[in-house]
């Protein structure tokens, strides 16, 4: 129910005295409400829940939380080889 | 698709999954509050993913779950009247009354429409002037906004023949009957992103204060749910509890204050109801007396209806993360999604119906079959 799916604004116009979008959602386009993110420019991301864009996908944040998710994954790997060059020098030894 | 392909890396999963269990010394119970996280939770595994001692507890944010029985049996009298058109989000149309659902009514002549947007609403209502289009306006706060704005727009452009049957639930209330509870056996919470995208997540943080309970508010998408896990567990863990924001690329503290200023211009907070539950003090939206041309349950005399649940259903017990669907005798028996017993099977987004649907109500069978077989090898 309250699934919201972020689509690219492809096109911005007026109907009914409401600022509208035509929204892209991979090969699907579809029209939304703008009047809650009324500052939305074509090209600009926006999450659309029931025809109304509820919030507007923030690129940076979206950037930086997915950065910090792989770097927590390099920091994982950067782990193994010192593991292992450990174990391998006990082995050694 | 951008912003949904990114969040569904497995490798990434993986190692968040890693993570998790590296820092884990204890077992916890995590609720995710949303129907939304608890299909995607069911629907990629992601419990099953979880380290053993990771619980995740599916929470009472469905708002087509939560919706009364007394409520729908109130849409179906409507819409069986020959001058309405009725019109409802999908989800609806299946769920059924004491007599028959939407689907029904339709096949029997009812005018039944299911829309994209409540603003298509307003069209339906100008191509049929002689007809009434009662909306059947359900949902959280993510879906008050376009609700709001259906009613703040029909009085705006003077279209006198639509009407709103309003049953409109809130989250924080329901979290705090939960962690009140003495039952209750949450210690964190995922939050639910698109309630605060709308929201904002500052109504939380005297929740997480007062009871001394992480909230993270979590997105959708298997990375962010496994994300917003991590999180919880990291708070749990270093004994914190705090609210934490992993959808930071949809919302902030504040919120979405234009939504919020036409929601409030329409809607004032009262008591509702709850399937399962029961009634929550201020835990709803109501039509404001300004807007009761519009408002379905004035326009139309709908006597109160006597209503009986089924004796079997735990859904309760499930909406508050006391029990799971494989507690319940009935659970892909006599309770399946075409026949459900209570709130929590009769919608996608409801635990029970989630795990049916995936075949978790299989894996009892299996498990009992494969004991079966290994006792008589």
């Amino acid at each position: 129910m309250c699934l919201a799916i972020p689509g690219k604004v492809v096109e911005v116009f007026e109907q009914n005295t409401m600022r509208m979008a035509k929204v892209q959602f991979g090969g699907i386009t579809r029209e939304a409400c703008l009047e809650y993110v009324p500052d939305t420019q074509i090209g600009e991301y926006v999450l659309v829940h029931v025809g109304f864009a509820i919030s507007k996908v923030d690129e940076d944040e979206a950037k930086r939380t997915y950065e910090l998710l792989e770097e927590m994954d390099q920091l994982t790997e950067l782990e193994a080889p010192v593991v292992d060059e450990i174990a391998s020098r006990r082995g050694k030894s | 698709m951008k912003y949904i392909d990114e969040y569904r890396d497995g490798k990434l999963a993986a190692k968040i999954v890693d993570e998790i269990r590296k820092i884990q010394t204890k077992p916890w119970v995590i609720m995710e509050v949303c129907g939304g996280q608890t299909h995607s939770i069911v629907k990629h595994g992601i419990d099953q993913l979880l380290p053993e001692g990771i619980e995740l507890v599916h929470g009472p944010g469905c708002p087509v779950c939560v919706t009364p029985l007394e409520m729908i049996d109130k849409a179906h009298a409507i819409a069986r009247r020959p001058d309405v058109i009725f019109c409802s989000f999908g989800d609806m149309l299946r769920v059924p009354g004491s007599d028959g659902d939407l689907f029904t009514i339709k096949s029997q002549a009812g005018d039944v429409r299911i829309v994209y947007s409540p603003l298509d609403c307003i069209k339906i209502a100008r191509a049929n002037p002689d007809k009434h289009v009662v909306f059947f306006a359900i949902g959280f706060e993510t879906t008050a906004p376009a609700n709001a704005m259906l009613v703040h727009s029909a009085k705006a452009q003077g279209v006198r023949n639509v009407s709103v049957l309003v049953s409109h639930v809130l989250v924080p209330p329901a979290i705090a009957a939960i962690l009140a509870s003495p039952e209750n056996r949450v210690q964190a919470f995922l939050g639910p992103g698109h309630v605060c995208a709308v929201m904002g997540y500052s109504e939380y943080e005297p929740l997480s204060q007062q009871f001394h309970v992480p909230i993270v508010i979590t997105g959708f998408e298997p990375l962010d749910l496994l994300h917003g896990i991590l999180m919880a567990v990291r708070q749990l863990e270093s004994g914190r509890a705090e609210v934490e924001n992993q959808y930071s690329r949809v919302l902030d503290r504040e919120g979405n204050r234009p939504a919020q200023a036409l929601v409030f211009s329409v809607f004032e907070i009262g008591d509702r109801k709850w399937r399962g539950i029961g009634t929550i003090p201020a835990s709803g939206y109501h039509l404001r007396p300004e807007f009761a041309a519009h408002d379905a349950e004035q326009i139309f005399d709908v006597a109160q209806i006597a209503t009986r649940e089924s004796e079997l259903c735990i859904s309760g017990e499930i909406l508050k993360g006391n029990k799971k669907p494989h507690d319940c005798p009935a659970f892909g028996k006599e309770c399946n999604p075409q026949h459900p017993l209570g709130a929590t099977m009769v919608s996608a987004e409801g635990a029970c119906a989630a795990y049916y649907t995936y075949g978790r109500h299989l894996e009892q069978a299996d498990k009992l079959t494969s004991i079966h077989t290994a006792g008589a090898a």
